[in-house]
């Protein structure tokens, strides 16, 4: 096992390797950059452009120079120094930036996880043991509607049914007066009273799949002829039906966890956008449309980086939770 | 047979499956009884109903099938005086009284010894189940047991066994651990459906002679559930022989291979090999003629007389026989027998 994950980790090195690089160069491949179209939005505007700082900004980056020179200046400041680089728009150093969206997103994208599995396990292994019930229709109708309604469509629709009925702005994750506004307990109290509604819009959709999901895989499992045993055994239906059936059926939810690290940062963009969330996804799409390099650089390594690492997680958990895949390896 | 050892008497058993595509009479009038320590080999093609009477004792018949008539008669020893007779067809299958009798009086070894343990669960785990569920004792004392029984079983290391995985094990190793844990209990009715189907012929010989054994020490009687005729000669005391949900003739072991009337047992033993038969100029392997028919269409009459070679036009197509006795302990479902006029 412990050979296993570090065998895993030393293939790790050399994929974050090229995934840096390919990064680079996609992020470099739009015609022109943040400086020359700043500089040229500026003159349009009739200012001044202050050069000093414009050749100080392309000297640190070594914009101009080939492509390999700013590449080693990107990545020997971040994994040296642990300097992101600059974002041009912001005008602030990157890590300055992403950490506070990006501990506001893994809190919300986590909330949202486990509350959508909370009700989607108990309700697919619901659906599955009472398979065409009515209500396994019901659920399989509501779980049918869930997935293929997007999540700015019901963000919109319970904005409107808040403001309508109820007067209330259900935007946002903060109130006015705390948005800018250091930690505090109040700080979080407020955060705690604006993140149900983010949470369910984002829940809505993965649990709609992830009934379908367990519905599925335990259907498949109750057929298996273990759990005929289990039943031979005088066990209780209930028990029987949560030890065996359903334990192997969550297999697939374990293979999946990781990729779920990568949907953090840039899954629910649209849904962030509409609900205005100081979350990482607007920032990136934002990022990404001006032009934005470095800040869309340090987005793109950290959702590859996060997609190789959430990758090497399931396996590991997979590896956990299934002794057919332990003793494999 | 003295009826005070009687264990288990079906009786009018009536199993039916209740599908889209309409009504599976699954087990129809199966009747037939089991005696205590005795082998009671079933045998038959498959889909003839064979491992869902076994279902149906144990009552796990798989929706969409349920018990719809008939009585299994159990007769429970009461501690010290007597005995009380259930019948198990009338308890409601998720009860308490039938869970309390599953797997601890009446246990059952399953044919794919591979996928019927659980994949994610050892050994010692699933032994130890059944051992605490029904036993009342402590985790502790339910481990030691379960490494008895896999001792009991001949097991190799079973200390060391009881926290491997199925997929570690072999085949006959792990019908060796169902047998384990089906006995783990020490109930007095084994049900073992085809448990060496899916073994090679070695692996098949040593589990039968553990059984033997295990049947010896143990005192349980065994519900021996195959097609292969040459398990049952060295099985069972008792054969019963079912044909589309129904029993056509039930003997003593010896009676069926030397004196069987109904022609399809005779046809069953017809298909056997034999060491020393010549089959060579022409001469080949009796099979019997045709399929098992439709179960949603049966033939009207006798259920067998499509494929009988020795069916009586008028007779065996209009009227369907009932069960005769034609000598003590021999009773046969067929109007060829001279003795039954």
């Amino acid at each position: 096992m412990i050979v296993y994950i570090i065998k895993r980790i030393g293939m790790m090195i050399p994929t974050l390797i090229i995934i840096s690089m390919v990064s680079f160069v996609i992020i470099q491949l739009p015609p022109g950059d943040y400086l020359t179209s700043y500089a040229a939005n500026l003159r349009q505007e009739g200012d001044m452009v202050d050069t000093d700082e414009l050749e100080m900004l392309a000297e640190r980056y070594g914009l101009g120079q080939p492509i390999y020179v700013q590449y080693w200046k990107w990545v020997s400041g971040i994994i040296l120094r642990g300097d992101w680089g600059q974002s041009m728009e912001w005008r602030k150093p990157v890590k300055d930036l992403i950490w506070e969206r990006m501990a506001l997103t893994v809190f919300l994208s986590l909330i949202s996880i486990l509350v959508s599995w909370f009700v989607a396990i108990p309700v697919g292994v619901f659906s599955a043991t009472h398979q065409y019930s009515m209500p396994d229709y019901l659920f399989s109708a509501l779980s049918f509607i869930g997935a293929g309604t997007p999540g700015f469509m019901i963000a919109l629709v319970i904005m409107w049914i808040a403001m309508r009925q109820f007067g209330l702005n259900v935007g946002g994750l903060f109130s006015r007066e705390y948005m800018v506004e250091p930690w505090s307990l109040a700080k979080f109290v407020d955060l705690m009273k604006h993140v149900w509604m983010p949470v369910v819009v984002i829940a809505l959709g993965s649990t709609a799949g992830s009934i379908r999901t367990t519905r599925a895989n335990v259907l498949d499992e109750l057929q298996r002829p273990y759990v005929e045993t289990a039943r031979a055994k005088g066990l209780r239906e209930r028990k029987l039906i949560w030890k065996y059936p359903v334990r192997v059926a969550m297999n697939p939810f374990f293979s999946t966890v990781g990729w779920t690290l990568a949907s953090l940062i840039s899954g629910q963009t649209l849904v962030a956008v509409v609900l205005s969330l100081q979350t990482t996804g607007p920032m990136m799409l934002r990022a990404l449309t001006s032009q934005d390099m470095y800040l869309a650089g340090s987005f793109l390594l950290l959702l590859s980086t996060l997609t190789v690492l959430g990758t090497l997680i399931s396996d590991i958990l997979l590896a956990w939770v299934d002794p057919r895949i332990r003793m494999g390896s | 047979m003295d009826d005070s050892n009687l264990l288990v008497e079906v009786k009018d058993l009536e199993t039916y499956f209740y599908l889209d595509e309409g009504m599976v009479r699954a087990v129809d009038g199966a009747q037939f009884d089991i005696y205590r320590g005795k082998t009671l080999g079933v045998v038959g093609e498959s889909g003839c109903g064979k491992s869902v009477t076994a279902r149906s004792i144990m009552r796990i018949v798989p929706k969409p099938g349920r018990i719809v008539g008939g009585q299994i008669l159990y007769h429970r020893a009461s501690n010290g005086h007597g005995e009380e007779v259930l019948d198990l067809a009338s308890l409601a299958a998720q009860g308490d009284r039938i869970r309390s009798i599953r797997g601890a009086e009446i246990a059952m070894v399953f044919q794919e010894p591979m996928t019927s343990l659980s994949p994610v669960h050892t050994i010692g785990n699933q032994i130890a189940e059944v051992i605490l569920l029904h036993q009342g004792v402590s985790k502790k004392e339910a481990r030691e047991l379960s490494i008895e029984m896999l001792d009991l079983v001949g097991m190799p290391l079973p200390s060391r066994t009881i926290d491997q995985y199925s997929h570690e094990l072999s085949g006959g190793m792990r019908q060796r651990a169902m047998i384990a844990m089906a006995l783990s209990c020490r109930p007095s009715l084994l049900v073992a459906d085809e448990p060496t189907t899916a073994l090679d012929v070695t692996t098949e010989a040593q589990i039968l002679t553990l059984m033997r054994r295990l049947q010896d020490e143990m005192g349980m009687a065994i519900m021996y559930i195959t097609h292969n005729l040459g398990v049952i000669a060295q099985m069972a005391e008792d054969v019963v022989v079912m044909y589309m949900g129904e029993v056509v003739e039930q003997a003593d072991v010896d009676t069926i291979f030397h004196d069987p009337v109904h022609p399809y047992t005779s046809a069953l033993l017809q298909s056997i090999p034999r060491l020393g038969q010549k089959l060579g100029e022409g001469r080949r392997l009796a099979s019997i003629r045709g399929m098992v028919p439709d179960p949603y269409a049966l033939p009207k009459g006798c259920k067998f007389h499509p494929r009988c070679g020795a069916f009586k036009a008028g007779l065996c197509d209009q009227i369907e026989p009932e069960m005769l006795e034609v000598s003590p302990g021999h009773r046969v479902r067929c109007f060829l027998d001279a003795k039954l006029g």
